[in-house]
């Protein structure tokens, strides 16, 4: 299983980030074969849609769970139509991140946080 | 000839400063600022017309569609999303460019139209007044402005444009023949008229300042704009009775000082920009 993790740099020692849209690096770890990749943020770049095009590099990675700090409504309900599990995570690391989803410690996001573009 | 009414900022006038000149000038208003536009409270006109304004957005084919991808890559506002099952449109961040329906060669994209706000006309004593509206939770007001402003008769109109320096008071400069800022003397008026002196000088607008709200405390201001060779058409008194004729939802010209205000703005309006 492949999980994504919202970072601020490219190693699990790194700190987690709590944005999504806006997030640095997503860290791409493979339940069995470790951590794979870090791959850059595209919606760093975006004037807008920036959540949209994070959610997209998420699902062209095939990923399966995304642990981030919130999510705006457009990339939240982009993720529920592709079948990507979201948890809400306050880590202070991305190995920590990591740690608490495996010990089943972090709750699934139910619902988006509020839209940063006034776009819902 | 299209004369812009611009502010640094929201509210330092700009609107009071706009009705109240196209009255004396007996000018056309035209409301650009279509996120916000009250000037229609003020000049209280019966709308005669209203139409609606219309963007493009792609609509696919699901059988059409092998989910390639090409169109999600082209998208250069991340309007268009594959989830793996299928093409999801983000309709309020497509901008229309119809990109995507150039690169998909299954023939999978038509484009559809859909409202994302209207124009109304309306006559209020002798004035012809419009105004753009931009429906409720649409981010795109650009398409609104054009078409308002692409329809706007002939003669003199005064443009109530957006506020600030954003790429919508930018849409309705284009349309513009020259301009008048709108300020107030306060710290942040002072740097965001700075601003908005840079944007009409890019443009090469002939313009003037309205000193909004004004008091002698504000004599840095205007120190700086007669170094700067920047005219000044007008200073506009801080008093309470235009705060309360304001708040009624009043123009301002039945009050005798202001309307000579007004005047006196309106004659160097005319005399500067040779407008009528
Ligand atoms: S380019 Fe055409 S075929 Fe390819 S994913 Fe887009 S709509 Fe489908
Ligand atoms: S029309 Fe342009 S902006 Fe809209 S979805 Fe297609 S490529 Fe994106």
């Amino acid at each position: 299983m492949k999980i994504a993790i919202t970072s601020i740099g490219q190693q699990l020692s790194d700190r987690h980030d709590p944005r999504f849209g806006r997030c640095d690096y997503f860290l791409i770890y493979d339940s069995e074969k470790g951590l794979q990749k870090a791959i850059r943020n595209k919606g760093q770049d975006a004037s807008g849609g920036a959540g949209i095009a994070a959610a997209q590099q998420i699902v062209d990675e095939k990923v399966h769970v995304v642990l981030t700090g919130n999510m705006g409504p457009n990339a939240f309900n982009l993720m529920k139509e592709a079948g990507i599990k979201v948890y809400q995570c306050n880590a202070a690391s991305c190995a920590e991140a990591l740690e608490l989803y495996q010990n089943e410690k972090l709750t699934e996001l139910t619902q988006p946080g509020p839209s940063h573009h006034g776009m819902n | 000839m299209n004369i812009a009414i611009l502010s640094g900022k929201g509210g330092t006038g700009k609107t009071t400063v706009a009705v109240n000149l196209a009255q004396i000038l007996q000018a056309n208003y035209i409301d650009c600022d279509v996120e916000e536009p009250n000037g229609f409270i003020f000049l209280k006109p019966t709308v005669q017309k209203s139409e609606q304004v219309k963007v493009k957005y792609p609509v696919i084919d699901k059988d059409r569609c092998n989910l390639c991808g090409k169109c999600v890559q082209v998208c250069q506002f991340n309007a268009l999303f594959n989830s793996g099952k299928g093409i999801l449109t983000l309709e309020k961040l497509c901008h229309s460019c119809e990109a995507c329906g150039i690169v998909c060669k299954e023939e999978a994209i038509q484009f559809a139209d859909r409202e994302i706000g209207s124009i109304e006309e309306g006559q209020s004593a002798n004035l012809k007044c419009f105004r753009g509206i931009l429906n409720v939770g649409e981010p795109m007001a650009v398409p609104v402005i054009k078409q308002l402003l692409a329809a706007a008769p002939a003669g003199l109109n005064l443009l109530d444009c957006p506020p600030g320096t954003s790429c919508n008071a930018v849409s309705a400069l284009q349309y513009a023949d020259a301009a008048v800022l709108v300020t107030e003397p306060s710290v942040f008026g002072f740097h965001d008229l700075k601003m908005a002196i840079k944007l009409v000088q890019g443009f090469n607008l002939p313009f003037g300042i309205v000193l909004n709200k004004w008091s002698p405390e504000g004599s840095s201001y205007k120190e700086y704009l007669d170094k700067e060779n920047i005219k000044i058409l007008g200073f506009i008194p801080n008093t309470r009775e235009i705060a309360e004729e304001y708040s009624k939802g009043n123009t301002l010209n039945e009050i005798p000082e202001i309307n000579k205000v007004f005047s006196d703005i309106a004659r160097e309006i005319t005399e500067v920009f040779k407008c009528n």
